[in-house]
Formats: structure tokens, C-alpha cells, sequence
């Protein structure tokens, strides 16, 4: 049985625009995300948000603020437009990592997975494809798997981020974690992080997975040992299967 | 290793030790056969230095039970630091700037404006490019500049502050071309007029993975061959044959894919080239490294923590290797240079394509008189096309006659990968031996029973024949109604016994308990640091978390580069016997203060025992507090195999049940049960994981993966993981494995490998072999694409005679 996009994925969108939307005067704190279509979304200048970040900078409208989006008033430029660029140059934001805030300084054009390795230092998500091809880079954004390659960190702007550092309670590992670990669910263990984060969510949003659900869940994650059948095995233990075996 | 290393003679120059002084010996009895099947004692005559006997697997309490990974934690919670994770202090990015055409001499390169590039802090332009095959005459070519020989060389390099820089300013590099005519495909390099590759003869090495090719092969035009092997008069053999079977097999350019790129961390300071690298052998980058610096071993210092796959293609330092070290030292910083996926698509190596003709003669009782193979296949601009190894070695023939050629094409260099022309061979002369099975009328069990003489693979062929699989296989192919066929089929395979005696370990007791085993082998992700735990806590019966494993380090006493299934037969006699005797000074350590001797004490079991009863068992724990010295260590490197003529090979045999869907051509895998020796098992679990790879490794060759080089334009048109297709999750059968645990009576542990030998030779065949049982039609070619599949049931003849 196949599962549809999880609702966290269009909620997540919807938030993220929402944050990417210009504020009214006055405002502060979250707006309630914009219920309108997505195709209808648009920025203040008529641009699509991808076809403004396409460009080399980021911009917003006015004096309106990005959460998270930390001193953008001193740097950005004004326009003729009445239009705030952001970048190329770096700039600053903040990201919730693993419960965590971390201030960190951008390009705009800088991926979460870039982010999160070269500028804070968390290698344990690792880049393969660089292309959203091999999910190796898998990242929870508000519990939803994304190829953190394919994700623009000021998309996570926000958002919960949880990598496979932040997966485990303290000492204590995940119940996925410790399953691959009982059944040996991996090999060189390049592939494993990300396969970890992808069946980490499908048991957040379905805790009793058939085999099915699972290879669905890890079917962008690329393994070249070729660990699956363990990956499947132990994912079905971690949700308590019945039928699994080590 | 390549095929044609395979012949006892050669084989014997590794075990033999001729420096080495007349030595005490003892004459033991060992376990030999398969538990359950011919399990019996052997006599052997071993050095008097070697540890007692071990028992087999059922009679240990660590050593072949399915122990946790030892760094399996680690790789789940992301705290494994990969070359690619490692960040040091001022560390710079590079990048190379590759060759955008597949032949060219390069006329001119402007570095000027990269240089000025903001952030940028060193441009390297390569003198000398690595892994292409050699000009035999450097004469035979004049140029400024390395010649361009596929798209994707690379010509120079860029270290800057950021990765972004770094790309900018490669992008900034100018390089003109004075384009030559090129070659990509096979067949077209093959036509006597075609434009040449190298003007003149070149030779590649193979690496410590294998490939390359032999000294001395005639070169004709782009063909690189033939190498020749003439056993008997083979057309008599033929003439002697009751039954002839001849075909042609095509198998395609497979890339290795790992999920780490290739690359390095290199740290030039005045005294020490410390290089942080991607490889399956420290030795082999320091090698390199020493020899292309004129550097002293000791000053290159090469670390693997954890490695990202390499499946054959990472020996060496390779130009990311010797780039890095140039720009360090040039920048004075350390330097990062990990490819990307394009790169490692087109630049570090693949698996050859080959285009076989096998010819197989046979008597009607299934005697194989005569086996002819002529290939040929591209290694790019480089070697190590050959592929009759199966041929040659599988089955006992009367006579036998090879000619293996490489082809040159404008195409990246080949590297050894994973069992080097296995897949290749095996899928040609498996499908052949079922064929001739057919033709005989005879059960291709029987038919490999009677003309393999390999007792393990004898014994694994009972195995599947008392298989409920094999059972279910209707022997009549096209059985099925309708458009859906079921089809199941089999093929062995075959690997060798390699060992390199570059395999050393040191062990150490320490005052408060604590062991660790130090060396430089690195873990590729086949285990061997588990191994290595279980060893030792069979010995001090000490639990193998307990006990500290450093490896991926040339500060360690040498390792073996991990290729050709090699690792575990030559590493770990050497860790047993550094427990043992690390265990022997540890007594004799503790004996004074115990007021007895280190011959009246043993360890077993986790406790210190005295044969004279002088005091009851103490806690290894409590007993090392005794000992006179901080730390007891004892360092052992890999003796000679205890019978060192004997020539030993091992396989398996791979079942495949597979569903055809005769309209649309798609192959569906659902079960492959595996049968698979590698020696004594250390760790069961380890061993199937692999076994699981090689068979997805294998599925994914047979069925999907396809290097594809533009014949207009000479580039890959599929150099990324979204269009270069390997298996993934949808694509992954049930696998049952079933080992076969194997005692020879050759070391210290009796253990082999299994990266090799696992799936990946057989799965061509075996599947090839099912989807005849199914339709009643051969397919001689890879992938076995849906097209590929359709246009062979439409096929109204036969493909050899078609071809």
C-alpha cells in the first residue's frame, strides 16, 4: 500500500512561504499560514519566492523581516523599487538544529546540507549526489524527510530541523538507530544517516509500516552495498513487527 | 585481482617466504571440510610460534557468531567522520577543472584570472595525469601538456577559501584545445581505420585491487591483445566433442557508484605529508605519495577512520591524492579535494564492457573437452578488460584456448572493480554451460557435478538441489501460459585465495584491563574492526565492546590494501597470533606476582587459571593489576598458509527466481537464495550483509546500470545517480543466504574472503538462466533492459547466429 505526501509537507510550505511573505506594519510574531493556493502565492513584487531566490539575492518588501533572518535591515540594499535585496554577500541567520538555535552567516545560495556541515560542523548528514538522486542527506524539516542538498537553508528558516545527530535522546538511540545496529543494517555506512532519517519518519507518521511502507520510505535512499534487506528488517523490528527477523 | 593471476604457479610466490630463517616447528591436527558434510581431521606442520588450534565455529564463544558491528553505533549516529567530514584548521576547498572534450592536445591554459579569483589561494596545472594507460614510447608524442584522452581528464586544480570560490574560480581557468578525432564505442575503435587512442603501444598497471594488464602484449591500432592462453590442442578438442555450444555475450560499461566520492584531506607541513583519504588501502596512498614526493615513508602518514565504499576503484592516491598534497604545499593550508558525482562517474575507473565468442565442446557424458574464449572489451584509455577467469578456472576442461584484448577508447580509465571480469565471464559461460546442459539433455546440476571438482561447490550444489527453489524450477523453459513467466536458474562463481603478506598487527594488555589492537588495515565497511574485537575477546574472553580496535592509520604496523577479497585471510592469522602472544607475555608478566611461572598459567574464559592449582581462577581484570609493566604488547605479522603448495579457490552458487513480463520486457527479481563459502565465517552477519550487496550489485549490473557515452561528442550523458540507474529499494528480492562454513586448514583463523566471490559474479548468469526457463529465449546482452528483453523474444533466430 503506497502512502500519499504527508500533510506536514504542504503545512511545511505553507509556513515556510508564509514566513517568506512580507508582514504587515505592526506585525509581530508567525502569521497564520496563507491558506490561498500555492500557485497563487506570490511576494510583494509579483515574483514567485523560487524565481526571486533564482536571482543572486533574496529580497523582501519594505521594512518586513524574515524570522530568523538576523540583521537583514543593516545589510540589505535598497532599490529603486522600494524593493530590500539580501546577498550575494553573506548575511546572517539562525537555525533551530536539533532543539538548538545556531546563528550562522550565509550565502544565499548556500544548501541546509552545506549549512549544516561546513558551517556548524554536523557532518553526520552526509552530501553523495548533490541532486536530491541518493538521499543520503536526509534531514527532518518539521518531521518530514527532505534532501537537505535540495533544501536552500533559508528554507529551513522556521522550522525544526532534526539531523541524524539530533535523532537520538541523549544516550539513548532512537528505536531505528538501535535496530539497524541489532540487525547490521549497514555496511561502509555512508548511505546509513540518511536511511536512518528516512525510516525514522515513516515511524512518526505511520508507526506500524508494512515491508511495503518501508521500501517506499527509503526508495530515494541509494545504498551501493546494498544493504537493504536489513534496512527493511530492521525498520519492521523498530516498529515492533511481528514477523520480523534478525 | 586480474584473471590472469589465477594459475597455482603465480600464486605460489606469495606464500612462499624464501628470507626467512629455518624455523622450530610442530606437527598439528586442524579441522578441514564442511561441518555437517566432510568435516575431518588434517595433519599440519606449522611453525612452532603459532597459536593452539582454533576449533570450529560451534566450539567458540565470539569468534563466527553474528557479533554487533563494532563501530555500528558510530554510523548510525553520524558521529563516523568520513575523509568527506573532515574539517582541520584553515582548510581549503579545491576543485579540478576538467577536460570538456574526449581528445585533445591542450595548446594553452591561462590560470591568471582564477588566481586573481577573490578567496583563492592556490592553481596547480597537472604535469602528469594518473590512472590512464602509459605511452610504451613517450617519444611518439609532443606535447606541452598531458593529452586530453577522455571528457572529464583532469587538467588543473584550484584551492580556495570556500567550496563556492573554488568552483568560481575553476570556471575561470582557460583552456585551449586542439581537438583530436575520438573513438567511445567498441566496435568503431575496433575498425582498423578508426582514430587512435595512443599513437603507439601503452600499458596500464593494475592497482592492489587488480586490473591493468600483463608486460609485453602486442598492440595493433586500438586493440591491446591479444593475451593468449593455449592449453592442448583445443580444435582437436572440439573435433573430440560430441557436443559444441558457441555464442556471443555483450555486457556493458558498469561504474563503480560508491556513495563517497573519491577524494583526500592532504596536510603539508615541512616534516610530515599527513593525508586524510577515501581508499581501501593506506599503504597503497602512502606508496604513491612517497614515490611521486621522493618523500621517506615516514614522513606520509596516510588515516582512514571510516570509509564511504570503493568497491575496487579506490587504491592509491591517484591525481586527487597528488593534487591536494601540491596545493597544500603550495598554499600552505590543508587541502580538501573530494570529487563530485559527474567526476566520479567519469574519472576514477569502471568495470570494462566485453563482447565475448565462447566456444565449449563437450563429450554426451558432460566431459568438457575444449573451451575456447576470445574478448574483447574497453577499459577506456586504460586495461584490464580481460575476463576468462570463470573460463579458465570454473570447470575442468581437456583443453583450452584464450585470447583476451583490451580495446582503447576515449574513455575514462578502468579500475579493478569487484571481482575483475568475473561478472563478465561468468554471465557468458554460465549461460553456455546450462546451454550445453540442454543440449546434452542433461540437468545442469549434474552437468556442473560432473565437471567441477571443487568439493565445496559440489557439497552447495546439494544444498540447492534439496532447495525448495530449485525444487519449484519446472525444467521445461516457456511453461507458462500467458504473458507473466515464471523462471528460475542458477549460476557458480569463482575467486581465488589471494594473500599479501603486508598484514601485521600489535596487541596490547594494558595495567587496567583495557586491550587494543592496533593496525593499519582500513574497514571498507566489510567489518574486518569486528573481526578484530572477536578475536581478541576469544582469547582474553574479554566482550569484544569492551576492547579498543584502531585501525585506518600507517602509524599502525601495515596493513593490507583491501582488494580481491584479500583483507580477512591475510589480517587477521596476524591478529590471532599478536593475541596469542600479547596473551603468553601478559602470564609471564603476572607470574612473579602469583609466585608461580608463566608456564603453570592459562587464560580461558575471561579468567586466569593455574594448572597446579596453586590459586583459584582469578578475573582478568583483577590479574592484569599484577602485572610488572604498564603495558605487555606483541606485535605479529601474517606467517605463510600452513600448506602452502595447496592452491586453494572458493565460490558459491546463486539461485535466481525472476518474473517476465513478455509484453512489456521487465524483469522482476524475487528471490535469489545464495550459497556462498568464504573459509571460517568471523562474523555470519557481516558476511551476509556482503553477500546481500554483491547479490543487489549483481541485479543492478544485469538489469539496469549502463555507463553511456555520446558517440557525436564522446561525453557520458548519464554521469549523475538520477539517470545512471542502480538498484534501489523497489528493485531488491528476497535474498536468503545460507553460508557454507568452510575449514582448509591454512591458518591461524582458517578464515577467507567474500567481497568477491559474493553475488556479483553469478547474478548475470543466474538471471540469464531464469529468464531462458521462463521464455525459452537466450539473452546474451546487458543491462537486460526492457528493450533489450523485447527485442530478444521477437528475436526469430537464434542471437549467435543473428549477431
Amino acid at each position: 500500500m503506497l502512502e500519499l505526501v504527508p500533510a506536514q509537507a504542504i503545512d511545511r510550505e505553507l509556513k515556510i512561504r508564509s514566513l517568506l511573505q512580507p508582514k504587515e506594519e505592526g506585525m509581530s510574531g508567525h502569521q497564520p499560514p496563507n491558506k490561498e493556493p500555492l500557485e497563487t502565492q506570490s511576494t510583494a513584487n509579483g515574483m514567485s519566492r523560487r524565481s526571486f531566490l533564482r536571482g543572486a539575492g533574496i529580497t523582501a518588501a519594505g521594512t518586513a523581516l524574515l524570522d530568523g533572518v538576523q540583521g537583514l535591515q543593516s545589510e540589505a540594499a535598497a532599490t529603486s523599487n522600494g524593493v530590500k535585496e539580501f546577498g550575494p554577500e553573506p548575511f546572517a541567520i539562525s537555525l533551530h538544529v536539533n532543539g538548538k538555535e545556531h546563528s550562522l552567516r550565509i550565502e544565499p545560495r548556500t544548501t541546509l546540507a552545506e549549512a549544516l556541515r561546513i558551517q556548524l560542523n554536523m557532518t553526520g548528514t552526509k552530501v553523495s549526489c548533490d541532486r536530491g538522486a541518493c538521499s543520503s542527506c536526509t534531514v527532518l524539516l518539521d518531521k518530514m524527510p527532505v534532501n537537505s542538498c535540495m533544501t536552500l537553508a533559508i528554507d529551513a528558516i522556521g522550522c525544526q530541523v532534526t539531523t541524524i545527530e539530533g535523532l537520538a535522546n541523549g544516550d539513548q538511540m532512537h528505536p531505528v538507530q538501535a535496530a539497524f545496529v541489532r540487525h547490521d543494517a549497514m555496511q561502509c555506512g555512508f548511505c546509513t544517516p540518511g536511511m536512518v532519517m528516512s525510516c525514522a519518519a515513516l515511524l512518526d507518521r505511520n508507526p506500524h509500516p508494512s515491508e511495503a511502507d518501508v521500501r517506499y520510505a527509503v526508495s530515494g535512499n541509494l545504498c551501493r552495498c546494498g544493504t537493504y534487506p536489513k534496512v527493511f528488517a530492521a525498520t519492521l523490528d523498530a516498529a515492533g513487527h511481528p514477523a520480523t527477523k534478525s | 585481482m586480474a584473471s590472469h593471476i589465477t594459475t597455482p604457479a603465480s600464486n605460489a610466490v606469495l606464500f612462499a617466504a624464501p628470507d626467512e630463517p629455518e624455523q622450530a616447528t610442530k606437527t598439528v591436527s586442524m579441522p578441514v571440510g564442511i561441518p555437517g558434510y566432510t568435516l575431518h581431521e588434517e595433519e599440519r606442520t606449522i611453525l612452532a610460534t603459532q597459536p593452539p588450534i582454533l576449533p570450529v565455529n560451534k566450539d567458540l564463544e565470539y569468534i563466527g557468531k553474528p557479533i554487533e558491528r563494532y563501530d555500528g553505533q558510530l554510523k548510525v549516529s553520524g558521529r563516523a567522520r568520513y575523509t568527506a567530514d573532515v574539517q582541520l584548521p584553515g582548510m581549503l576547498y579545491a576543485r579540478f577543472v576538467n577536460a570538456n572534450v574526449p581528445h585533445a592536445k591542450v595548446v594553452s591554459i591561462d590560470t591568471s584570472a582564477a588566481e586573481s579569483h577573490p578567496g583563492v589561494k592556490g592553481v596547480h596545472v597537472i604535469e602528469t595525469v594518473l590512472g590512464n594507460a602509459v605511452l610504451r614510447d613517450p617519444t611518439l608524442e609532443q606535447s606541452k601538456y598531458p593529452v586530453v584522452r577522455y571528457a572529464g581528464q583532469p587538467i588543473a586544480a584550484v584551492a580556495a577559501v570556500t567550496p563556492y570560490a573554488a568552483e568560481e574560480a575553476a570556471k575561470k581557468v582557460k583552456v585551449q584545445y586542439e581537438p583530436m578525432p575520438f573513438v567511445v564505442d567498441l566496435d568503431t575503435a575496433r575498425e582498423a581505420n578508426a582514430p587512435l587512442v595512443f599513437p603507439g603501444a601503452a600499458d596500464q598497471a593494475g592497482t592492489a585491487g587488480g586490473g591493468g594488464s600483463a608486460a609485453g602484449i602486442p598492440q595493433t591500432g586500438n586493440i591491446h591483445g591479444p593475451h593468449v592462453r593455449k592449453e592442448g590442442d583445443a580444435e582437436q578438442g572440439f573435433k573430440d566433442a560430441d557436443v559444441v555450444v558457441d555464442a556471443r555475450y555483450i555486457t556493458q560499461v558498469q561504474t563503480h557508484s560508491a556513495l563517497e566520492t573519491h577524494g583526500v584531506v592532504a596536510d603539508w607541513k615541512p616534516d610530515m605529508l599527513t593525508v586524510y583519504a577515501s581508499t581501501q588501502g593506506t599503504a597503497s596512498v602512502r606508496e604513491e605519495l612517497a614515490g611521486y614526493f621522493k618523500l621517506p615513508k615516514t614522513q606520509v602518514r596516510v588515516i582512514t577512520e571510516f570509509m564511504g565504499g570503493g568497491f575496487g576503484a579506490k587504491f592509491g592516491a591517484g591525481n586527487p591524492g597528488v593534487v591536494a598534497a601540491i596545493l597544500s604545499r603550495k598554499a600552505g593550508a590543508p587541502v580538501r579535494l573530494m570529487l563530485d558525482r559527474e567526476e566520479e562517474h567519469l574519472s576514477v575507473g569502471n568495470r570494462p564492457s566485453s563482447d565475448q565468442r565462447l566456444r565449449i565442446g563437450a563429450k554426451k557424458d558432460g566431459t568438457i573437452t575444449a573451451i575456447q574464449l576470445i574478448s574483447f572489451g574497453t577499459a577506456g584509455c586504460g586495461t584490464g578488460a580481460g575476463c576468462a577467469g570463470p573460463a579458465s578456472n570454473l570447470y575442468k576442461w581437456a583443453t583450452l584456448h584464450v585470447e583476451e584484448n583490451d580495446v582503447f577508447t576515449n574513455g575514462g580509465p578502468a579500475a579493478a572493480f569487484r571481482a575483475p571480469g568475473h561478472p563478465q565471464g561468468a554471465f557468458a559461460l554460465e549461460q553456455s554451460i546450462d546451454e550445453l546442459a540442454a543440449k546434452l539433455n542433461m540437468d545442469p546440476l549434474d552437468l556442473r557435478d560432473r565437471c567441477d571438482e571443487n568439493p565445496v561447490r559440489r557439497v552447495q550444489r546439494k544444498i540447492i538441489r534439496d532447495s525448495a527453489i530449485w525444487k519449484s524450477r519446472n525444467p521445461k523453459p516457456n511453461a507458462d501460459p500467458g504473458p507473466f513467466k515464471r523462471g528460475v536458474g542458477l549460476s557458480q562463481s569463482i575467486w581465488y585465495r589471494h594473500l599479501t603478506m603486508n598484514s601485521a598487527a600489535e596487541v596490547r594488555v594494558h595495567k587496567d584491563g583495557s586491550l587494543e589492537v592496533l593496525s593499519a588495515v582500513q574497514d571498507i565497511g566489510s567489518g574486518i574492526k569486528t573481526n578484530f574485537a572477536q578475536i581478541l575477546a576469544e582469547q582474553f574472553g574479554v566482550p569484544p565492546a569492551k576492547i579498543s580496535v584502531k585501525t585506518g592509520d600507517t602509524n599502525y604496523p601495515v596493513g593490507p590494501n583491501s582488494g580481491g577479497s584479500v583483507t580477512t585471510a591475510s589480517i587477521t592469522p596476524a591478529v590471532r597470533d599478536a593475541a596469542w602472544q600479547a596473551a603468553q607475555k601478559f602470564l609471564a608478566s603476572i607470574a612473579p606476582a602469583l609466585g608461580t611461572t608463566a608456564s603453570d598459567l592459562s587464560i580461558s574464559g575471561g579468567m586466569v587459571r593455574s594448572a597446579s592449582g596453586k590459586f583459584q581462577p582469578i578475573a582478568f581484570r583483577n590479574a592484569t593489576a599484577k602485572m610488572n609493566t604498564d603495558e605487555v604488547s606483541a606485535q605479529a605479522k601474517r606467517v605463510p598458509d600452513y600448506n602452502a603448495g595447496k592452491y586453494d579457490t572458493y565460490g558459491g552458487i546463486d539461485v535466481a527466481e525472476l518474473m517476465v513480463d513478455t509484453e512489456t520486457g521487465r524483469i522482476q527479481v524475487k528471490k535469489v537464495f545464495a550459497v556462498h563459502d568464504c573459509g571460517r565465517p568471523i562474523n555470519p552477519a557481516q558476511v551476509i550483509s556482503q553477500i546481500n550487496g554483491g547479490v543487489i550489485q549483481g541485479i543492478s549490473y544485469t538489469l539496469f546500470e549502463h555507463r553511456l557515452l555520446d558517440p557525436n561528442y564522446g561525453m557520458m550523458v548519464n554521469a549523475n545517480l538520477d539517470k545512471y540507474k542502480i538498484a534501489g529499494a523497489y528493485e531488491v528480492p528476497e535474498i536468503e543466504v545460507q553460508l557454507t562454513e568452510s575449514y582448509i586448514g591454512q591458518s591461524s583463523t582458517d578464515a577467507s574472503g567474500i567481497g568477491e566471490a559474493a553475488g556479483i559474479i553469478s547474478a548475470g548468469a543466474a538471471i540469464g538462466n531464469a529468464v531462458y526457463n521462463a521464455t525459452g529465449v537466450r539473452i546474451r546482452q546487458l543491462p537486460m533492459t526492457p528493450a533489450v528483453v523485447l527485442a530478444a523474444l521477437n528475436q526469430p533466430l537464434p542471437m549467435s547466429e543473428a549477431l
